[in-house]
């Protein structure tokens, strides 16, 4: 019945949404902040534990939202471990390009192949946002800053 | 009044005709038909309305009060018959109480800043209820925040109704120079005990807002049977055009009330030391208003007056009924409110579905429904919810809709298990 929606909301997004793995406040964190969507009420805040050599050691969130934004910020979790901010800088702008076109330039990129699931997004512009939200907030706590800014 | 004349009808439409008369519920989205479950949030337009700003515009358009030609006394009477025919639905002592605005946020805005700033005294509080859209929120508190204003809240019961003793109580807790409070609630579709809340507030001293924007759409209102002080509504959403909303108030609040916005069309004398208001309504009208929009909206009101309210009523009544019934047999799904008087809005949530999947869902099945908190955040907090999806009826809308809604939402839990 619902047809095409599967590209949307494939088994990966249900199951990352339903049982989220990184869907918890973490104990002790170093960074944290917020990002909301007035226009749909989707929110998330997203926590940061750093290893020594600065790099991200663990990613934990608290979202309300819909299907695509819980299980975006889980994916982000799982994607962004071990890596230094500026390599996450550069996943962030790449799968920014992805939910918004469907193609992130790089198909080999291993990053990215972890997050293709989510490429459905582009064919539902009102729906990119929750996509890209935890995104958002995850660039702000690694900048130092508490809230997102909306795009 | 020379009355510009429309496309005469066959008298008496029934509402099984009416659907005939809305050309977009013909087409499809996603390759099925549409099924529009959304006119709460705005209503699709007859043809007559289409039909007489069209006209206008290619037949009798200029700027209204203004021109001394032909074309402009011709748009202005168009104009002015639209102020008659609200005045009309309404049922107000004369045109004059009727003040054309852009929508019921700017009919709010204007006496929060005209009856707000300018009569209400110093030590009375407003009342507003927890079941307000935003627009009946915000322009208060701007309020307050600028004057100290005290801003009271009457709760909503677990029924989804306001809370009367509670209304009784925060009348009784001070003075209250006007209790602004929703006709019906665009969430939960509960329609408020009108005569009781203004009598008890006049009993008061207060004075009565109600926001009419669903209200008017489902049922007729008149406002000296009601003995309101001001009614506002919104264009849109009572199948007429964007861009034009109504504030009605007695005539001798308007007087007293100091204008909203200034500029042309609003003034009798300017000079560089003072000027002087033009009489109402248009003391309220400061530049050139939505001429086309007004005449649209007047035809508008033609239209559901050759349907009749009774007819409309009954409709919506039967399909409320239904979607009730239908919705309570959806494994899982929480329906809002239990209202014993409602029109036709009803909101929903699955437990572990959030409403903007469900939303997207319903759209693949060609069912436009909202989702999220309806601009009402406060009601939504009472509720426990962020969002819920939203189905809202019309006269065009058939039983056979709703079925395909109950249907779709059974699948949209299946494909979430
Ligand atoms: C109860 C209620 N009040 C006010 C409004 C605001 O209407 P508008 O946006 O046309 O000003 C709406 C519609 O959104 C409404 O449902």
């Amino acid at each position: 019945m619902f047809g095409d929606l599967a590209d949307l909301y494939q088994e990966v997004i249900l199951e990352h949404s339903q049982r989220p793995r990184h869907g918890k406040r973490l104990a002790c964190f170093d960074a944290s902040a917020k990002g909301d969507n007035p226009m749909c009420g989707d929110r998330v805040q997203v926590f940061v534990k750093h290893a020594p050599d600065g790099a991200i050691a663990d990613v934990g969130f608290e979202a309300r939202g819909c299907a695509i934004s819980v299980a975006s910020a889980d994916l982000m979790a799982e994607v962004v471990r071990g890596r230094s901010a500026a390599e996450v800088k550069e996943i962030a702008g790449k799968f920014r390009a992805l939910a918004r076109t469907g193609h992130s330039g790089n198909p080999d990129d291993e990053a990215l192949e972890a997050l293709q699931p989510l490429a459905g997004v582009h064919s539902y512009p009102s729906r990119v946002k929750c996509a890209t939200l935890a995104w958002h907030a995850l660039l702000a706590a690694l900048q130092g800053r508490k809230e997102a800014s909306s795009e | 009044m020379n009355v510009m004349r429309l496309p005469k009808e066959p008298a008496a439409k029934t509402i099984a005709d009416a659907r005939a008369d809305f050309p977009i519920l013909g087409e499809k989205v996603h390759g099925v038909p549409l099924i529009y479950l959304d006119s709460a949030a705005s209503a699709q337009k007859p043809r007559a309305v289409i039909a007489a700003m069209v006209e206008t515009m290619e037949r009798q358009y200029a700027n209204v009060h203004r021109g001394l030609h032909w074309m402009s006394e011709r748009a202005t009477d168009a104009y002015e018959a639209a102020r008659v025919a609200v005045a009309r639905l309404l049922n107000a002592r004369e045109p004059e109480e009727i003040v054309f605005v852009r929508n019921s946020t700017e009919a709010i805005n204007l006496v929060a800043h005209s009856y707000g700033r300018g009569v209400l005294e110093p030590g009375q509080a407003l009342l507003i209820s927890e079941m307000e859209h935003h627009s009946n929120i915000v322009p208060w508190q701007l309020l307050r925040d600028e004057r100290g204003t005290g801003l009271r809240v009457v709760p909503v019961t677990d029924a989804g109704e306001l809370d009367l003793s509670a209304y009784e109580r925060l009348l009784a807790a001070g003075p209250v120079g006007l209790v602004s409070i929703t006709h019906m609630s665009n969430v939960l579709g509960t329609v408020t005990p009108a005569e009781r809340i203004i009598r008890l507030a006049h009993e008061a001293g207060a004075k009565v807002l109600l926001d009419g924007s669903q209200a008017i759409v489902h049922r007729p209102v008149d406002v000296q049977a009601l003995d309101v002080d001001f009614y506002a509504f919104t264009g849109h959403k009572l199948y007429g055009p964007t861009g034009i909303g109504v504030l009605w108030a007695r005539r001798e609040l308007l007087e007293r009330m100091p204008p909203f916005l200034g500029g042309g069309e609003m003034i009798s004398e300017v000079t560089f030391e003072r000027s002087r208001w033009a009489p109402v309504p248009h003391k309220f009208e400061a530049g050139t208003p939505a001429i086309v929009e007004a005449i649209g909206l007047g035809a508008a009101i033609r239209y559901l007056e050759e349907i009749g309210y009774p007819a409309i009523t009954a409709h919506e009544a039967a399909l409320t009924e239904h979607a009730l019934a239908r919705l309570a047999s959806v494994e899982g799904l929480r329906v809002l409110g239990q209202a014993q008087d409602r029109g036709g809005v009803v909101s929903f949530a699955f437990e572990r579905i959030h409403a903007h999947d469900v939303a997207t869902l319903l759209d693949r099945s060609g069912i436009a429904v909202r989702a999220g908190h309806h601009c009402a955040e406060p009601l939504m907090r009472r509720f426990g919810l962020d969002s819920t999806a939203r189905a809202s009826f019309a006269l065009y809308t058939t039983s056979g809709e709703i079925d395909a809604l109950a249907d779709a939402l059974a699948k949209v839990r299946e494909f979430f298990h």
